[in-house]
């Protein structure tokens, strides 16, 4: 079982009822559980959608679009069935917060999904957990039946006269699915490959129908916005980017975990004092701020406020919130290069620009890092990237692609180092082989 | 579309009618479902397949087709008990490449091998959403976090220790 950490900074919003044993429906209920469902249902689907607006809820995935506006989008007249698809396919590397929802609070993300399809008036949703999870399949799968059971859940939800049916869904390992298209398309019982856009999934998306699509901890937040009222959350978190997100900190620090902190909130801090710092009495080398597919930071620039406007001004991305951090024994070179051994492991090939772009990443970096390299292949590195930009269809591409220029940009000299047969000048103990 | 005559448990096959009717559309069960058969039979036989894909009304090479994208399916054996070791960002800067080694010295074999008794296969995987509790690794579908080397050859040991167990069992 994944370990809980705390701190005095920490805001226990969404965690609130985490290490309680409320993934019994019992325990749930007496810790407010399905009170916001309710209310939902009384106040109607204009309500839902104008508390989410003003509650500064942005998706917690990666993109950070504000999940009321995305809601909005929805066309209130459908001839098809409209869905709620939540994504628990959580893979991008330095990212672990689903785990804990699904682990802890499963209902919280059952009573979101309800909530998402009120808003929207659809009649089923989803939850697609990765393969991996199966541990907490079970876990889901009870406390959907559980739900069922009460009357939460099918025909008559609550007494309401409205019906609502929630389906519990594996993937089977490909972190590309975690894409909304190529989610849409894992669940249709096919490879995920992703759909070109427009239409977007709002309009045309699962089984062809309006689908609303929200990463696990966006729609396990839904039920606690409307718990405390929008104000509240919003004023919890920083401009423009309401609440508390879960911070996932790994690698070189003192206390790695995931703690539940105001959006917004400071990144050396974050480091430093919540998760205790470096070990060893090692200095800082960089910090990827947003799992593995946001550009690196300088410790230089680390001084900035964890939301989604202020990490993209110091020119990432907050990301999926996955902080990885990084001490001065580490070599540049090989984490980039086992950073493109993932991408190219994982890119389902349908676009070429991604395709060849992370196989010819990969390749050059190998020969760069076993000492092959010459110093023109390191403009090249950066040119593949580059040309990688903005040319796919999902955003793996650019999701390999811009970690790898910024990995230039700002290690330019520790890959002059490599060159011309120079051996490594870090330590190593075990080549990874993944190919 | 019925199946009259199925390889699989009666429990599992009862499991698959209901889960091909529980979606808008019958294809949706697929991924699910040919997880499932894999956990029963170990992998994804011809007879696996051929089964599977009349359940869905879709041909072979569909299914194939769908196999061949998820990195979890597989149509070889794998091991008894499949030791799956998280190399990724996290897990590598907290000592994930050791752990990796270490498997491969004590079990004696490379990355997706199998022990000659069947009872051990490695794999070097991606990340498993274990981040924070690197260096990690899962045999089969349990998570093991925080490893060393040391703690490593415990579930190892583990896993041993309870195949010896279950033929106490079979015997008693």
């Amino acid at each position: 079982m994944a370990n809980l950490v705390s701190h005095p900074d920490v805001v226990p919003l969404l965690s609130m009822r985490f290490g309680k044993g409320a993934s019994a429906l019992d325990r749930y209920l007496e810790l407010e559980g399905y009170q916001s469902a309710r209310k939902a249902l009384e106040m109607g689907p204009e309500w839902i959608i104008s508390e989410m607006k003003a509650s500064g809820l942005r998706g917690r995935g990666g993109a950070g679009f504000p999940t009321g506006m995305k809601w909005s989008f929805v066309p209130k007249q459908s001839e098809k069935p409209k869905y709620v698809l939540v994504n628990g396919d959580e893979s991008e590397p330095g990212t672990c917060k689903d785990r804990l929802i699904f682990e802890h609070d499963p209902h919280s993300v059952i009573e979101g999904t309800i909530i998402a399809g009120l808003a929207i008036s659809a009649k089923m949703g989803f939850i697609y957990l990765r393969g991996e999870y199966r541990y907490l399949l079970k876990i889901i799968e009870r406390a959907i039946e559980d739900a069922y059971a009460k009357g939460f859940l099918g025909k008559n939800i609550f007494g309401s006269g409205r019906d609502f049916d929630i389906v519990s869904h594996t993937g089977a390992g490909a972190y590309e699915v975690g894409e909304e298209s190529a989610l849409m398309e894992s669940l249709e019982g096919k490879r995920g490959i992703p759909r070109i856009r427009p239409p977007f999934p709002a309009v045309v998306g699962l089984y062809g129908g309006p689908t609303v699509i929200n990463n696990a901890e966006t729609i396990a937040t839904v039920p606690h916005v409307l718990r405390i009222g929008s104000a509240e959350y919003a004023k919890l978190g920083s401009e423009r980017n309401g609440g508390t997100r879960l911070f996932c900190l790994s690698g070189h620090v003192q206390r790695p975990g995931v703690y539940e902190l105001p959006m917004g909130y400071n990144l050396k801090k974050m480091i430093y004092e919540v998760a205790g710092g470096i070990p060893g009495g090692k200095q800082l080398k960089a910090v990827v701020p947003g799992g593995s597919s946001t550009p690196v930071l300088l410790p230089s620039e680390i001084d900035i406020g964890m939301d989604f406007d202020q990490v993209a001004k110091a020119g990432s991305m907050l990301g999926s919130g996955g902080v990885v951090v990084l001490d001065e024994s580490v070599c540049m070179v090989e984490f980039a290069l086992r950073t493109i051994k993932f991408y190219q492991h994982e890119s389902c090939g349908w676009c070429i620009p991604c395709r060849e772009g992370t196989d010819w990443l990969k390749k050059t970096l190998t020969r760069f890092h076993s000492g092959g390299g010459v110093n023109k292949d390191i403009d090249n590195i950066k040119y593949l990237a580059e040309n990688m930009l903005g040319k796919t269809f999902c955003p793996l591409g650019d999701a390999a692609a811009m970690p790898t220029i910024a990995f230039i940009k700002k290690f330019r000299k520790e890959f002059e180092d490599h060159l011309d047969g120079k051996p490594c000048p870090y330590a190593h103990t075990a080549e990874s082989v993944l190919v | 579309m019925s199946v009259q005559e199925t390889i699989f448990t009666s429990e599992l096959a009862a499991r698959f009618d209901k889960l091909v009717t529980i979606y808008p559309l019958r294809r949706s069960a697929l991924v699910p479902m040919l997880l499932y058969a894999q956990d029963e039979k170990g992998y994804l036989s011809d007879e696996v397949i051929t089964e599977i894909a009349q359940r869905i009304g879709i041909t072979e090479l569909d299914t194939r087709n769908v196999i061949s994208y998820y990195s979890l399916l597989r149509t070889q054996p794998a091991g008894r008990y499949h030791v799956q070791v998280c190399t990724n960002i996290s897990c590598m800067l907290r000592g994930a490449n050791e752990i990796f080694d270490h498997c491969k010295k004590t079990l004696g074999i490379g990355n997706k091998q199998t022990t000659p008794d069947g009872m051990f296969s490695l794999e070097e995987v991606e990340c498993i959403g274990a981040c924070s509790w690197g260096p990690a690794a899962q045999v089969n579908y349990d998570y093991y976090e925080n490893l060393t080397p040391e703690e490593l050859d415990k579930v190892l040991e583990k896993c041993r220790a309870s195949v010896v167990q279950e033929g106490k069992g079979s015997q008693a």
